[in-house]
């Protein structure tokens, strides 16, 4: 089958290689029809992910047809068209058992700290992604859904990961009626968080970002306030200029160790790697928050160390809460929220790119190159159904 | 002005910089802030906002409470899964007892790299070494990536794989740009280099 390759730091390309095969009896195969590029897929292209290793295949977000199901899958048939959460887990666990599906201690031999993540490297257990033809999905009775009939394949992909993880995002900062958001980052997570903030009542949204054609796409999208972080001075004192000098009630992170913004940060965290990536997203929000604020992360950072002003959380009584989204549980909601024309998802893709040409989109996504916010792969065998049913018709 | 006087004017632009006076003897004399209160929309001014409070009610919200038992979307009481047959070395974290019941089994340690690879997994992840092994293990692995591709005769299109197509399509003045530097970076490392040769 074709599969993006990861071949080392800013380094992919699509080659050949085996198809995945059931290994084990909860397993299914599934077809891949799309599969998205996720911010934090850049984090393992830029190198910062430990146990990264080449041959490894990208793609936690994506969607499919059941193609083969093992013994004991139950609830899935072979031509099922299904949307997989980004989480691998078992369903059973002490943490699958508190809806903590995230953190599933049964699917990850090589880590403790990080659940299983479908092509997120080693340390996320060691499965290749969906940015493939066929894709290993491991316990298919339990993390997959079948895409209702009214979800366009668009939508749905997004309810992998990007959706939830953004509304999980907001969820987290335990928003209350009329409070003051401010959302670092206008890429996909952070779009979705600002957009979820008002279905939580907030009173105020205020998206951060560097990146002029993000913030004017989320202005219009979200409806929201936006700052460009070059044009001001300091960050927090901006925000306090903005939020009657209190600070804002909730601050959320979704950039992680990625982040620009800092000089020394960056220079630590992302060049000279002596920390776990740039702090310098979780650095605004500790110190733009108010006193008894909220801090919600779910930008992504590595497993060693950051510096961070912990000092102050302490002393302003800062809440932080932080977590890899439990994607299956905000699924019928979201659905939900969908039907109701809440948000309308699909209308952040930007580009649609032949998984052939995938050291491209990469180069794309992760320069910010053509207006790009999300781009999705199509692997060549996605339409094949749809393809035998035309060559019937005529 | 008095030491101790309050200035009771307030300018409540945020893009003025905050005031004070000078006196004599170079003391400040801030401005007294006034009393500090939240602005908070009201509930009319957002109604228009599609979707603004579906979710304030708690019970509307699907992750409260974070920790919710039983689960809604898995079957309470669910049996562990059985043990998937262990069929390429996987590496194991010593903070567990034993492998997990599932595992990835693509990209196995091998060469140099997975030499590394297993020397970190001898520390806890709770302890440096391990990561940062793991992390020269990964750019050990990189070199690996070519050799293994010259030896099957491929010569890896590396700036293809960087995205060089797009690159020349969408950021050709970028693209120059760093072309012109890494040739001004070249030429002036070349020279340096043989001014220091015929030096000595």
């Amino acid at each position: 089958m074709l599969a993006m390759n990861y071949r080392g730091p800013y380094r992919v390309r699509a080659t050949h290689k085996s198809d995945p095969v059931i290994e084990h009896p909860g397993d299914a195969i599934v077809r891949v029809t799309r599969s998205c590029i996720c911010g934090s897929d850049l984090h393992l292209y830029h190198g910062m992910v430990p146990d990264t290793r080449v041959g490894h295949t990208f793609g936690h977000e994506f969607i499919g047809i059941i193609e083969e199901v093992g013994s004991q899958v139950q609830t899935l048939k072979v031509g099922d068209r299904v949307l997989v959460p980004f989480n691998i887990f078992c369903g059973s666990c002490f943490f699958c058992q508190k809806e903590l599906y995230g953190n599933c201690h049964n699917v990850n031999a090589e880590s403790t700290a990080v659940g299983a993540i479908y092509g997120y490297s080693h340390t996320a257990g060691g499965f290749d992604g969906g940015q493939a033809e066929y894709v290993r999905v491991p316990m298919a009775d339990v993390a997959p859904i079948k895409i209702p009939d009214d979800i366009v394949d668009d939508d749905a992909v997004l309810l992998t990961d990007a959706l939830p993880t953004g509304y999980q995002a907001a969820e987290m900062g335990d928003i209350k009626e009329g409070d003051t958001v401010v959302v670092f980052g206008a890429g996909p997570v952070g779009i979705f968080a600002a957009k979820s903030a008002w279905l939580f009542g907030a009173g105020r949204v205020i998206v951060v970002d560097e990146v002029e054609y993000r913030l004017k796409f989320v202005k219009n999208y979200a409806q929201c306030e936006v700052v460009n972080f070059k044009d001001v001075g300091d960050m927090a004192l901006h925000i306090k200029k903005m939020t009657d000098w209190l600070g804002a009630d909730v601050c959320i992170d979704a950039v992680g160790c990625d982040a620009a913004g800092s000089m020394a940060q960056t220079v630590t965290g992302r060049l000279m790697k002596m920390q776990a990536g740039a702090a310098t997203v979780l650095h605004w929000c500790i110190n733009s928050v108010r006193k008894g604020g909220n801090v919600s992360i779910v930008g992504v950072y590595g497993p060693t160390f950051n510096a961070v002003p912990i000092g102050n959380a302490l002393n302003k009584g800062i809440t932080m809460r932080m977590n890899q989204a439990s994607v299956k549980r905000h699924l019928p909601r979201l659905i939900e929220h969908i039907r109701a024309g809440h948000i309308d998802p699909k209308q952040i893709i930007t580009h649609r790119i032949p998984l052939e040409d995938v050291a491209d989109a990469y180069h794309i996504f992760s320069s910010k190159l053509d207006n790009c916010i999300k781009p999705i792969l199509i692997p060549p065998r996605a339409h094949e159904v749809r393809a035998v049913t035309a060559s019937v018709e005529k | 002005m008095e030491n101790g006087t309050a200035l009771v004017k307030h300018d409540n632009n945020p893009d003025h910089d905050h005031d004070f006076e000078n006196t004599h003897d170079h003391t400040h004399h801030h401005h007294v802030q006034p009393e500090l209160r939240q602005t908070r929309r009201t509930r009319e001014q957002l109604t228009h906002i599609k979707g603004w409070g579906a979710d304030l009610d708690h019970k509307n919200r699907p992750a409260v409470p974070m920790e919710r038992t039983p689960p809604r979307y898995t079957p309470a009481g669910m049996a562990t899964p059985q043990a998937q047959e262990q069929k390429v070395e996987v590496l194991v974290s010593n903070e567990r007892p034993g492998i997990t019941q599932l595992h990835g089994s693509v990209q196995p340690p091998s060469g140099l790299s997975g030499m590394l690879r297993r020397a970190a997994f001898k520390y806890t992840e709770n302890d440096l070494r391990h990561w940062l092994i793991l992390l020269g293990a990964d750019r050990i692995n990189v070199v690996e990536g070519i050799i293994e591709d010259l030896s099957h005769g491929h010569v890896p299109n590396i700036l293809g794989e960087m995205g060089l197509k797009a690159e020349l399509k969408h950021n050709p003045k970028g693209l120059a740009k760093k072309v012109a530097i890494a040739g001004a970076i070249g030429a002036a490392a070349y020279f340096l280099l043989k001014d220091r040769e015929e030096r000595y």
